[in-house]
């Protein structure tokens, strides 16, 4: 499982570890989208902390998970970008939609 | 004048997605003799990542294929990655190279050719339908003390 997930009341941690690209990316949004479908938080933190390696799929997983959060209002942050996947993400602009921390 | 590769090392695999860890994983280890930077190998892997996603997603869209990786190493700290298919080609290069233009599914965000233009220092496409794809890549890799040229 790539994804774990914490969280109280409308608050949601999901922790993504290991590699994320096309191989692993399915799996990743499908685990992400089923836990806020469950948790429908108000409150969004990615924590990228355990990820060691990501390419453009990363791009494509946390769009999705903006968009997800956006549906329900909540706010996204994401947090311990290592330095790889910060620069993927970057180039991508990610930073001017979603906060990083 | 083109210079002569000091290395150089070609391997064929199929396009199966677990094989994206392997060639960006391989093309490290190979730039490795260069003693390149932390973040030197990170963009190698990344822009390999998308070279060979590129080639599972799209050039192979029904069945298995084969991918080429040639890896060459040049006397001027340069790394050259060619990633060849012989898959269903692309119709316009320059479409395909633009930001977020995708044609593939939910997961892929169009940011590939991006990324591998932003992480590599060149990024040539040759291209024509049902005559598949070559991307070649090439890498200055900064010189330290322990690069083995």
């Amino acid at each position: 499982m790539p994804v774990t997930c914490t969280g109280e009341g409308r608050t949601l941690t999901a922790e993504i570890r290991g590699e994320v690209d096309h191989h692993r990316a399915k799996e990743i949004i499908r685990e992400l989208e089923q836990a806020v479908e469950t948790a429908l938080p108000r409150e969004l933190t990615l924590d990228l902390g355990g990820v060691t390696f990501m390419d453009s799929s990363g791009i494509a997983v946390l769009l999705r998970a903006y968009r997800q959060a956006g549906e329900l209002g909540a706010v996204l942050r994401v947090i311990h970008v290592p330095p790889q996947a910060g620069k993927v993400l970057r180039t991508a602009g990610l930073e001017r939609l979603m906060r990083f921390e | 004048m083109k210079q002569i590769p000091v290395n150089e090392a070609t391997m064929t695999f199929l396009s199966r997605s677990a094989n994206e860890g392997f060639a960006r994983t391989a093309a490290a280890c190979f730039a490795a003799q260069l003693d390149p930077t932390l973040d030197e190998v990170n963009d190698i892997k990344t822009a390999v990542s998308e070279a060979v996603t590129n080639c599972i997603v799209h050039a192979y869209p029904q069945a298995l294929g084969k991918i080429t990786m040639r890896l060459r190493i040049y006397p001027d700290y340069t790394v050259e990655i060619t990633v060849k298919d012989a898959g269903v080609g692309i119709e316009d290069v320059s479409r395909a190279r633009e930001p977020l233009y995708t044609t593939g599914n939910e997961e892929r965000s169009g940011m590939g050719f991006t990324i591998m233009e932003s992480f590599m220092d060149g990024v040539k496409v040759r291209s024509a339908p049902g005559k598949g794809t070559t991307v070649t890549m090439v890498k200055h890799i900064s010189r330290r003390l322990g690069g083995a040229v």
